[in-house]
């Protein structure tokens, strides 16, 4: 079993209130990604799951046991830390064993020269000899044993501080940004390997980051986190279709989501620029935002009362699609327009472009940032 | 360009080179004397050796010995009269165990300090911290006499505890390694403790070895201050020739009814020096290979 569950968890330090009551659920053998901005919070609040920091107030529970007053060895978690965080004098067996040694050895055991007369010490030893290579063959890490963590590649030493974490079969594994030390490369394929490390092992993982791209590829579910506060939890997908809010949807997604200024008149139809949707809002004679991702726009060569027209400004080619930035007509903002290669090819910076949305794609937010439904969808 | 690169190197090395042997020249006084005779230390003759001839010594006479065991070159004279007028194996073996003795304890006290003061979040750190500075401006001969009537009030004069109590807790240590560990990330230290460390284990297990550099810069300073020292041995050491430390050792050859023969004092020097230098020579060695932090980023 591996679920956390966190009631109304506060932290401040001093002054400054950094958590503001969160709640949430982690469901056993989940991939739950806390994702948000620097200073978010995020990694805070992984630090009070894994013990290493005491929330202000608020209750942690763990397979549905109050843990606030457990130390961090005894919660049974294992953490892999943004800088890996190896023992540097030690072999990559020895930071392997260590979580077992302390987990296994009694205090007499741990003695040196004098531990090795207890009788049971061998047993033990072997048993450890035995995870330690079990694990270290999944990681594909067993010809790095015997090296030390200061000649090992930014890749391998990942690996081994997974392992490190591995080795003692945890309820859950805390992860504080463990790809972010990765060029790119590694990064990307690594983000895979967890994944199937997720799969394999069937164990709740919590995993802390600020890429949003990590967090919708990898989780079963991600928690959007912003300035202390938790602004949604659900599945990458719901996330980013369904942002609760303004400042989830300009979060998630990249290159980032579209937003015009707009209104809705009395009846609540939406209009903005030239173009009027055919929906309705269900808050009426108010100012809108609206939200459009990049790839629910397109390049057309048409032109009516349902495009408009602005200047490419810059081209940027990813090869499987192009993102044309551009200077919409009146001048107030800057728009990202996803087009295909075949299709736009020959478009270069400065030409002209009309530009067409697709419909029921545009997302509504009100003057608060808060999101704003259709009436008739 | 590169002709007055090396012009500029050259008047760097010039001006090394000159320094060095500033420093040098008395090593060298103080070898050269170790080997020469009494006459030739004298009238500032011989070059480096002397002429190493073989002699008759009167002081070695007057002191009782015959004049068949007085007749030897002057290098062998200089050693083996130093080592027969003074128990010197006896000194350097007090040079050892107070030395020893202080530096453990040092480290003893200061690790765990250094670790919380650096570490760990209580109330009242900063002003721990600022008052482990403000001992660092306490002179030492300030607060001697204070230091020496506690002890012989407490009857340790004439004993070992004498030599080491006093300079067991050093601040500059504590300062030294609180500063270190400060590099040292707290994503380690984390680590430590999710696999299960207490935190006297982190100490010795994980910012002992990752300290090895800074104790290692920490141990020549101490060891270097306490083998040389003379000021406090002179002061607790009153009579028992059986305590006496190096330099009190030395003391010994000075002045005396027999004037001051040079040769076998600095023998006696040469042989109190010695194990410092071979102490630094391998101490340098680890320095430059160093436990650097490389586990981590």
């Amino acid at each position: 079993m591996g679920t956390i569950s966190l009631k109304n968890i506060s932290k401040s330090f001093g002054s400054t209130q950094v958590l503001n009551n969160l709640n949430v659920d982690i469901n056993d053998g989940e991939f739950l990604t806390l994702v948000g901005p620097s200073g978010c919070g995020k990694s805070t609040l992984l630090r009070i799951i894994a013990g290493l920091e005491q929330q202000t107030s608020g209750d942690v529970l763990i397979d549905n046991k109050n843990v606030n007053r457990v130390r961090a060895s005894e919660r049974d978690l294992a953490m892999v830390f943004q800088s890996y965080a190896l023992y540097p004098h030690l072999t990559v067996r020895r930071n392997l064993e260590t979580p077992l040694r302390l987990r296994d050895y009694n205090a007499f055991e741990r003695l040196p020269l004098i531990g090795n007369f207890s009788p049971s010490k061998k047993e033990k030893t072997e048993s450890i000899n035995q995870l330690v290579n079990k694990t270290s063959e999944t990681l594909k890490i067993s010809e790095l044993l015997d090296r030390k963590p200061g000649q090992l590649s930014g890749g391998q030493r990942q690996r081994v501080a997974l392992g490190r974490a591995m080795v003692r079969e945890p309820v859950a594994f805390l992860m504080d940004e463990p790809l972010s030390n990765l060029d790119a490369a590694l990064r990307v394929h690594m983000r895979s390997e967890l994944s199937e490390l997720h799969n394999s092992l069937k164990t709740t993982f919590v995993y802390v980051t600020h890429d949003q791209a990590e967090a919708l590829t990898m989780s079963s579910r991600m928690a959007v986190m912003i300035d202390g506060n938790l602004l949604q939890l659900d599945t990458p997908q719901e996330v980013y279709d369904n942002p609760s809010s303004l400042s989830v949807a300009q979060f998630v997604g990249s290159p980032k989501i579209n937003i015009f200024k707009g209104t809705a008149d009395s009846g609540g139809t939406v209009s903005f620029l030239n173009v009027n949707l055919k929906r309705k809002s269900s808050e009426s004679n108010t100012d809108l935002h609206i939200g459009i991702r990049p790839e629910h726009l397109e390049i057309t060569n048409e032109s009516n009362e349902n495009t408009f027209s602005g200047t490419v400004a810059y081209r940027e080619n990813l090869g499987s699609d192009i993102f044309f930035h551009v200077n919409i007509e009146d001048g107030s903002n800057k728009i990202i327009v996803r087009g295909l290669p075949q299709l736009t090819h020959q478009i270069s910076n400065g030409s002209s472009v009309n530009i067409k949305r697709v419909s029921d794609k545009a997302l509504l937010f009100n003057e608060a940032g808060m999101r704003v439904q259709f009436t008739n969808a | 360009m590169e002709a007055k690169q090396y012009i500029g190197e050259g008047w760097k090395h010039a001006i090394l080179i000159i320094g060095a042997i500033v420093v040098m020249l008395p090593f060298y006084m103080m070898v050269s004397m170790s080997l020469k005779s009494q006459q030739e230390i004298q009238s500032i003759s011989g070059g480096l050796i002397g002429a190493q001839e073989t002699q008759t010594f009167p002081v070695c006479v007057k002191t009782g010995y015959s004049e068949e065991t007085c007749t030897m070159k002057p290098y062998q004279y200089n050693y083996w009269f130093a080592f027969e007028k003074a128990p010197i194996p006896r000194y350097l073996m007090n040079g050892v165990i107070v030395t020893l003795s202080i530096f453990i304890i040092q480290v003893l006290v200061a690790l765990p300090c250094a670790y919380a003061l650096a570490k760990l979040r209580f109330y009242g750190r900063e002003f721990v911290f600022s008052m482990v500075l403000f001992c660092l401006l306490i002179p030492v001969h300030g607060i001697a006499l204070p230091l020496y009537v506690m002890l012989a009030q407490a009857g340790l004069v004439d004993t070992y505890s004498a030599l080491i109590l006093p300079w067991t807790i050093s601040v500059f240590g504590i300062f030294l390694m609180r500063q270190f560990f400060m590099t040292v990330p707290d994503e380690l230290i984390d680590a430590a403790r999710m696999d299960g460390m207490g935190e006297y284990a982190i100490v010795w297990k994980v910012m002992l070895p990752t300290a090895i550099p800074a104790l290692l810069a920490f141990a020549i300073f101490s060891v270097v201050a306490h083998w040389n020292d003379y000021f406090w041995p002179r002061m607790v050491i009153t009579g028992n020739r059986d305590l006496f430390t190096p330099p009190l050792g030395i003391r010994e050859f000075r002045g005396g009814i027999d004037s001051d023969e040079f040769g076998p004092m600095m023998a006696s020097i040469v042989t109190v020096t010695v194990p410092l230098i071979v102490a630094f020579i391998i101490a340098q060695k680890r320095f430059i290979e160093g436990i650097t932090l490389t586990g981590m980023k």
